[in-house]
């Protein structure tokens, strides 16, 4: 069971009511992504369900109950998180920031290396020389490294050259095909390429569900991810 | 020249005690963001059960049984720190100013029972004969001491170092240090490297205090706060969270307290603060410090 299932969700930062109630699921071995213009509470989302955000409310994963239960304990059930800011270790090496994140017994570096072969040239360099692109390479990787029930991953095309948002998107269109995956995502392409469901959310609360096709069907999606065409 | 060598290595071993007393603090800043100020009474607990040690269990002073005392010192303040931290700090978890408030009242409580047990007079702690002694290097007469400070302060720092470099703890203390709540997120429990940094800090800093009573002539259980108020400035011209950046500080402002005491009596501890001020106006982070938190 991979499935999540966010119900009344609120999380309130330094005195800011960020989320106001979200409700959402995520289906077993489909992708789903999270959308909605900049501030709406995406991020805010992942993190309330990795417990980094403590947040009331309900989140099921799998069946069970993770609101308030410690982050690493959330992780040991089976989600994977890519953060939005990469936040790899600058002053660790490759290898030591995919060896930290190891909880396998036998993590998968074949399918890693096999994604991103350039991080097997460069397992010795310090994680904070690299570029935005390899750094973003080795956050995903650390996620890909164990079998995970579910991806959490947040902006992973944020801030790359064109290039490289191929890349990436090529790995994730492949991890894609075998997982559960909720991605917060503003490269809409990508979304179309992926995602089978997406959900859009505004001022904290989700305001949309259904198939990406609405991206370029419904006005009102449109309008809520501020695309041209929408409706005002 | 001589003297010059003299004032240097002197300079050096003041630095290696410094070292000692800044490396834990540092850490356990690094990791958990906790200004310990009961990290002083690591030092005078590590001191007491070194003079039990020389006193009462071997009381004829060899090398061994001074080599037994720092480690007896040595695991005791570790074992308090590791206490201190379980039952007290980690129901504090990211409660930084009750952490803070907590390791002064425990500073206290520890420096009120050591007197009130022991008295505030300084006891001598023995040592072997050969601690009296001194080597001539070039015209240079040095103290024996001196290089018993530098030589176990080394040994220690290559010893964190590699705990830091090539364990899987220590890999662990390093991210978290850059990154705790990202380490969580690897599904890792960060409160196990909580009671590792606690435990080497108190270690090094008990390791300290049986040195420093050596160096200061003496055990008394206000020794921890004066010694304190340095680890501090080491800790943060090094950089919060850098054992390597501790121990480069810890050496600048032994070996800058000691010249500057020579040319001018007195002079030493203000310059000790116009290093600290020069650092946290051009690399407030420190000279090697990590910490992002």
């Amino acid at each position: 069971m991979s499935s999540l299932e966010v119900k009344d969700l609120h999380v309130t930062i330094n005195g800011s009511h960020i989320l106001q109630g979200v409700n959402f699921f995520v289906p077993e071995n489909k992708v789903t992504a999270l959308l909605g213009r900049n501030g709406v509470g995406k991020s805010t989302t992942l993190k309330a369900i990795m417990g980094l955000n403590p947040g009331t409310g309900t989140i099921k994963f799998g069946g069970t109950e993770i609101v308030a239960m410690p982050t690493h304990k959330i992780v040991q059930m089976g989600l994977g998180y890519v953060p939005e800011d990469r936040e790899i270790f600058a002053s660790l090496t490759v290898k030591e920031n995919l060896a930290l994140a190891e909880r396998d017994e036998k993590p998968n570096y074949e399918l890693v290396y096999s994604l991103f072969p350039e991080l097997l040239t460069r397992t010795g360099q310090r994680a904070g020389t690299l570029s935005g692109g390899q750094q973003q390479m080795v956050a995903i990787a650390r996620a890909l490294l164990n079998k995970n029930k579910i991806l959490l991953i947040d902006e992973p095309t944020k801030g790359l050259a064109p290039k490289l948002v191929t890349e990436v998107a090529n790995a994730l269109a492949h991890v894609a095909d075998h997982s559960t995956m909720l991605i917060v995502e503003q490269n809409l392409a990508l979304v179309k390429a992926i995602a089978q469901n997406i959900i859009v959310m505004d001022q904290g609360k989700v305001v949309f569900e259904g198939g990406p096709e609405n991206l370029q069907d419904d006005s009102f999606v449109k309008s809520m991810l501020g695309v041209s065409g929408g409706h005002k | 020249m001589s003297t010059f060598l003299l004032i240097l290595i002197t300079g050096l071993g003041l630095g290696a005690l410094y070292f000692l007393v800044a490396s834990g603090l540092s850490l356990i800043y690094g990791l958990m963001g906790v200004l310990n100020f009961a990290h002083g009474a690591f030092l005078t607990i590590g001191a007491f059960t070194g003079l039990w040690v020389s006193t009462k269990v071997f009381p004829n002073p060899t090398t061994w049984t001074f080599i037994a005392a720092m480690i007896a010192g040595g695991i005791t303040a570790g074992l308090f720190a590791l206490l201190m931290e379980q039952l007290v700090i980690n129901r504090l978890y990211n409660r930084h100013i009750d952490q803070a408030l907590v390791t002064v009242g425990v500073s206290l409580v520890a420096t009120a029972l050591l007197g009130g047990w022991f008295g505030f007079d300084a006891r001598f702690l023995p040592t072997p004969l050969w601690f009296m002694k001194a080597v001539t290097i070039g015209d240079a007469i040095i103290p024996i001491d001196r290089f018993i400070y530098i030589g176990v302060s080394a040994i220690l720092l290559i010893a964190m170092l590699s705990i830091l470099k090539f364990t899987r703890i220590g890999l662990i203390i390093r991210a978290g240090v850059e990154n705790r709540s990202m380490v969580t997120a690897l599904g890792i429990n960060v409160r196990m490297a909580f009671s590792t940094v606690f435990f080497i800090g108190g270690f090094a800093a008990g390791v300290g205090g049986v040195l420093i009573s050596v160096f200061s002539y003496g055990v008394s259980p206000l020794m921890g706060g004066s010694w304190l108020i340095y680890g501090f400035i080491v800790v943060v011209v090094g950089g919060m969270g850098s054992v390597a950046g501790s121990a480069i500080a810890a050496m600048l402002i032994g070996v800058t307290n000691q010249f500057a005491n020579y040319y001018v009596p007195g002079l030493g501890d203000f310059v000790v603060v116009i290093i600290l001020a020069a650092v946290l106006l051009t690399k407030p982070s420190g000279l090697l410090g990590k910490v992002s938190h």
